[in-house]
Parts: C-alpha cells; structure tokens; sequence
C-alpha cells in the first residue's frame, strides 16, 4: 500500500455541525472511513455516540443515507437492507453496519454472529470506545481492566476486555481488520480493501474517548498512538484467514520496541486507581497475546 | 373453476404469502408457526416464489429484517407465536413508529411460564398498543384472504398488520380453502412503494433522535416533532377503520367471499345474550348460539375480526337490543380482566346503552373449550339475567378456581 496523503478522497462526507464531543476519536475515523467508501453506501446505525455525531433531526451532518436502529439489531438490520436490495435488483449498493462495543459485544452480538454466519454481504464496524459512552461512560464488557467508570465508580473494572476480533475470526470471515483513527492512512486503506471483498466483513475501530477515558481533548491522536505503541492495540488484517500485521504494528513486530504499558495507561484519568497488580496482570496480558500474534504473523 | 384444497391454516397462510409475492421473507421456527416457516424456505428454495428468505437467528432480528428490507422498498413477510412475538416486542414498536408495512402471521400460543405449546391469545393480545392493526382469523379460509386484504391495507395506510390466528385451533387443523387466483390477487393488490426510501439516490438520515418539540430544517420549514409523528400515526388508524371495510368489501365483490370487515355477526336479529369474542373462540360461539336458541333463549354473536383500530361504533351498533354480553377471550389482564372486555365496556360508555357485560377468560393454554360449555355459561348468565342478579365479575371458564367449595 502506498503510504501517501495525496492518494485520500478529497470529498467529505461529514458536513460541519457534528454533535459529537470535541476531541472524539469516532468522528476522525468516521471521516476517514467514509471517504473510503465513497458514494453508493448506506448505513445502518443503533442508538450510541454515532447516532448523537448524525444530529437532530431534521438536520444531519452526514450526507451518506443512514438507517437508525435498536440497540441490539444493528446487524440484523443490515441483513435487511442486504436482503432488500437483493429484492430490488440492485446488487453496486455498499451496506455498512456500523455500532459502538456497547451494542457490538454485548447486546447486538447475537444478530452479528448470526449475519456473519449467514455471511451476509455488509461490513460490519465496530467502534470501540470501551464502554458505553453516550449514556455516560459505564462499563461494557470492552472495558479494560482496571479502568474507572461510572458503573465501575470505586473498584475499577475487574475482568479482562473481551478479545471480540477473535470471536469474528471463528466465523471465518473472508476480512477483519484491527484500525485506530491515530493511523488514518492505515484505516483508510483497509475499508478501500473491505469495500472490494464481498461477503461479511469486520472492522474494528479502536476510537479514543476524551470524556469516558479522561485524558485532555488535544491528546486523542497521543493515546491512539500510545495504544499501538504499547501493543494494547495491534494494527492487523486477516484475510482469508491469513493473518498479517500493518503499519505501526508492522514496524514493531519487526523492530520490537514496544513501549511498557504503563506509558498508555498513565496518561488516562480512568486508571487512575489501577493497583499494581492490575498493571502487571495487563503488561502479562498484551505481552501474551503479541507474542501470540508473532507466532501467527510467522507461519 | 375454483381451486379447493384441504389445508391446514399454516399452509393456507403460507399459499397467501406466495399469492401476495414479498421480496423479502425472514422467520425463526416456533411451535405452531414453524410448519409455514417451513412450507415458505421449500417455495422459495424449489423456485415457486421469488424472494430473498433470511433465516435469521432470532425473531427479534426476523422483524428487523422486515423492518429493514421494507425501508429500502421490499415486500416483507414474517410470522412468529408466543414467546417469539414477545421477544419481537421492541421491534413491533419501531416497526410501527416507523409506519413500515409489514405483514406478520401470528399462530396464537400461550406465553410462559410455565411452558405451554397450546392456544391462547395472551401473545398478540399483549401487543395491543404497539401500533400495528390486528386481525382474529375464524378459519383458515379466512386466513388466505385476510393475509391479502392486509397486504392492500398495510401498504396504502403504512402500518404494519398482523394477521393472528389461533396454534393448532387452525394451524394444524385441515379445512377446504378456496384458493385465489394470482392474477386476481395482482388486480387486487397493487404493488408496494415506500413513503422514503433508504437510497444513495436521495441520501438522509431515517428515524434520528428528535426533541420534544417541533424544529425548522436548514430551509426554515418547523418540521415534526415526536409527536407530531406519532400523532400520524394514529390519524392512520382512524382511517384504518374504513379502509378496513373498503378492502374487505372490494374483496368480497371480486373474490365472493365477505369476511364482514371489522365485525361479524352470527344470528344477531333480535338476540336478547350476545357472545362476543375474537378468532376461533367466536367461532365455537355460534355453534353454543344455535343450542341456545334450540332452548329458547335468543343468543346471537358479535364477532370481533379487527382488534386494532377498535370498531367501537359497529360494536355499539351490533350491541343495540342485547340485554346482556358475554365477551370470551384467551387471554386477560391480571388485575383487571380480559382485555377486550374492557374495550367493549368502553365503547359502550360512548353510547346510551347500558347492558352488563360478563367478563369471560377462557381456554388459556389450550385447555378446551366445547361450544356446550359456552351454552352452559351462557344459560346460567341467561338464569341469573331473568332472576334480575346477573353476575358480571370475571368467569375463568373450565378452570379449577376452589371457589365452588368455598360456597
């Protein structure tokens, strides 16, 4: 791929007037995404911070036509439009699911899991924010351990993140792809990919939240960029279930420095009350897991 | 020349979903609906329909798949029973609010818990305000027809129908149907356009959060508010009510057969008891009519084919020289009583009559009800009537209530 501004759709997609929170990973991503897939797509969103960014009716920033949703159908929904346009003959149509992990791991995986097993014709976008943020940042089961959040307001969150790309690789996806709005290009260049291949595929987006992790609106770029540094985030692809990894990610793997967690998570107010212990079993946990991907990047 | 098979009512409503030819079908088996979700995945796998079928793993995701399809300007069909209609219930909402036409077949089956595969009517009946018009098949003539009519209906007024009808009372029970002819159907039933379509055509954003209050769109026009919307749609049910009739009566001049529209009515001239009641159980009224009559007491029936909108004035009209109403229904709601009794009371409330109505819940979980035991109840309402001591607090019919010994 080449590694270039220049080659970036110059058309936008988001209009001013977004109600998004300033500082808000999403939107950047979102923006980048869209231009990805240019014209001929339709969304379909479920009530979350997306749904906030598109606006009060009757007025949107968003010029790609979108169908809200319920909270736990948002996969289903696409199965509908897939189903629909399928109906009407009309097969150039990119449909695009996209949900925060609020109603990705938890309330709308099973409409997820049963269109990928359908290998209904959609991408299916995750944004992750690690909790539910639009309602005001409680704890989902995307959250990091360790993390403080308004259901998790004195202990911190106990339990690991769930690892959800591994849950949608065991449906055999012909495509996943891991993203973060600090690595635009990277991003871009997945969903152009994503766009070409038919059937169900996921992407995921790891999308810094100012409000619910609490660190200054300036620094959302820093800790998408901490997040890959670290290895808490792995830029990867795989496609046809061959696994590889991509940009920042690439460049760590092959030169290894990655920077101690610690660097990530003392940068964020929600881990403030982080033990000891939580930061050891979190280090022990990504370093598992890279080492887990190296292997897989090898053979 | 006709067409008259023997079908049971699943496969009647499955030949009315081919005849009304959706491009887009999506089920989740339930018992007793899964044998027409099962006839439906054969037709569209061996060619005889064309339509997209989604086997979806839920019924939650079935009705959003309709509600989805139905946005970018699909057909859609669905069905379901007991706890999957429950488990739709979010769906039915937006559905509704969404003033999208789908049409559902709901095979009536009691709710657990405790489990029960059998009739009763607790499914639909407890979707009442959920904004989707509701019709009570009586048999499974009735089934294949009104699927058609709903279809007409749905698509002119965009609000989505059920067509319910009674597990195994008539999914499972075999009666001769006369099928439609399809290019009839055709003339019948013309073909579906949707109020906005999802399309890169003319891009927007559908069903985004609204404040309470009405806002001016970028070219100064006040737009709806929330609801203003939902105001609509209720100015669509009012208009239901005829549309209903209209349909029913289009169909009964081009087809032959009238299924009365919103009401029915079973030797009603001069019926002094009249039972009233939805689906199947109104049917087994008449038969519990004609024993009474054979007895002398001048009963009659109000069938009730259109729950929602309710066809309160043709309810008051067909109630004009009753001395008293049973209402029979599977079905209540706990802490006060069945719910259509409640709304044949208040639609009487709008009139001059003041007859007692006996609140009668019945059959629930399928337990049987002989159109005898209808006669029996009715006799004994009849006595009590005569004695000038009529007795209208809730009757559960045929159910062990400990009450006779206490007596």
């Amino acid at each position: 791929m080449q590694n270039n501004i220049f080659k970036i759709n110059e058309t936008e997609y988001i209009l001013p007037g977004s109600r998004a929170c300033q500082g808000c990973g999403l939107t950047l991503a979102y923006r980048y995404m869209l231009k990805a897939l240019r014209e001929n797509t339709v969304l379909t969103i479920p009530a979350s911070c997306l749904c906030v960014l598109h606006g009060l009716y009757p007025i949107t920033p968003v010029t790609v036509p979108c169908l809200n949703t319920t909270f736990a159908s948002t996969a289903a929904s696409a199965s509908g439009i897939a189903a629909g346009l399928a109906a009407m003959n009309k097969s150039d149509i990119t449909v695009v699911a996209m949900a925060g992990d609020g109603s990705t791991y938890d309330m709308g995986i099973q409409a997820l899991s049963g269109a990928a097993e359908r290998n209904t014709d959609f991408i299916y976008v995750c944004y992750d924010n690690e909790g539910y943020m639009n309602t005001g940042t409680q704890r989902s089961s995307a959250t990091p351990m360790g993390a403080l959040t308004s259901t998790t307001p004195i202990l911190t969150k106990e339990h690991t993140k769930k690892d959800f790309v591994r849950i949608m690789e065991a449906h055999e996806l012909p495509y996943l792809a891991t993203t973060s709005p600090s690595y635009p290009i990277d991003l871009y260049d997945k969903f152009v990919k994503a766009k070409r291949i038919k059937g169900t595929r996921y992407m995921h987006i790891y999308s810094p939240c100012p409000p619910g992790w609490l660190f200054n609106t300036k620094d959302t770029i820093r800790i998408g960029q901490l997040a890959v540094e670290t290895g808490i985030v792995v830029l990867f692809e795989i496609e046809d279930g061959k696994f590889r990894f991509t940009g920042r990610s690439k460049t760590l793997a092959e030169r290894g420095k990655r920077q101690p967690v610690v660097n990530y998570v003392s940068r964020q107010g929600r881990f403030r009350r982080m033990s000891i212990e939580q930061l050891n079993r979190l280090q022990a946990w990504v370093d598992s897991r890279w080492a887990d991907y190296l292997d897989r990047a090898e053979s | 020349m006709a067409d008259v098979r023997i079908l049971t009512g699943n496969e009647a409503a499955a030949m009315g979903v081919k005849l009304c030819r959706p491009g887009v079908v999506a089920a989740y088996p339930i018992t007793p609906q899964s044998q027409l979700a099962e006839i439906l995945s054969r037709y569209v796998e061996g060619g005889e329909m064309r339509a997209e079928y989604v086997r979806v793993e839920g019924e939650h995701s079935a009705l959003t798949v309709c509600i989805s399809a139905s946005t970018v300007g699909a057909r859609t069909f669905t069905a379901t029973s007991s706890n999957g209609l429950l488990y739709m219930h979010e769906q039915l909402h937006w559905a509704a609010g969404s003033r999208l036409p789908v049409v559902m077949c709901v095979v009536n089956r009691g709710v657990g818990a405790p489990w029960s595969i059998f009739n009763d009517q607790q499914d639909s009946l407890a979707q009442r305000d959920t904004g989707w018009i509701q019709f009570y098949c009586r048999n499974n003539q009735e089934i294949i027809d009104t699927l058609i009519q709903a279809y007409r209906i749905a698509e002119s007024l965009y609000i989505p129908v059920m067509v319910c009808y009674d597990g195994f009372v008539l999914s499972h029970t075999m009666m001769p149907v006369d099928i439609p002819d399809g290019d009839m159907v055709r003339g019948f039933l013309p073909p579906y356009k949707a109020h906005t379509i999802l399309s890169p055509e003319a891009p927007r954003t559908i069903n985004s959060v609204l404040f309470p209050w009405r806002r001016p769109d970028p070219e100064g026009v006040l737009r709806d508010g929330y609801m203003e919307m939902r105001y609509k749609l209720e100015a669509a049910m009012k208009k239901a009510l005829p549309a209903i009739q209209e349909a029913n009566d289009d169909f009964a001049r081009i087809f032959g057969r009238d299924h009365g529209g919103l009401i029915w009515t079973y030797r009603s001239e001069g019926a002094e008891l009249l039972f009233s009641g939805i689906g199947s159980i109104a049917n087994e009224a008449t038969v519990a009519a004609d024993l009474l009559r054979d007895e002398g007491i001048p009963a009659g029936v109000l069938g009730v084919r259109v729950y929602r909108p309710f066809p309160r004035q043709r309810v008051i009209e067909a109630t004009q020289g009753a001395r008293a109403v049973m209402v029979l229904q599977k079905g209540t709601s706990y802490g006060y009583e069945g719910c259509l009794t409640s709304d044949f009371k208040a639609s009487l409330y709008e009139s001059t009559l003041r007859v007692p109505v006996v609140d009668v819940v019945a059959g629930l979980g399928g337990r049987d009800v002989k159109a005898r035991e209808i006669a029996d109840a009715g006799k004994r309402a009849w006595k009590e009537l005569e004695e000038g001591k009529l007795k209208t607090h809730s009757l559960w019919l045929n159910c062990y209530t400990g009450e006779d010994d206490a007596e």
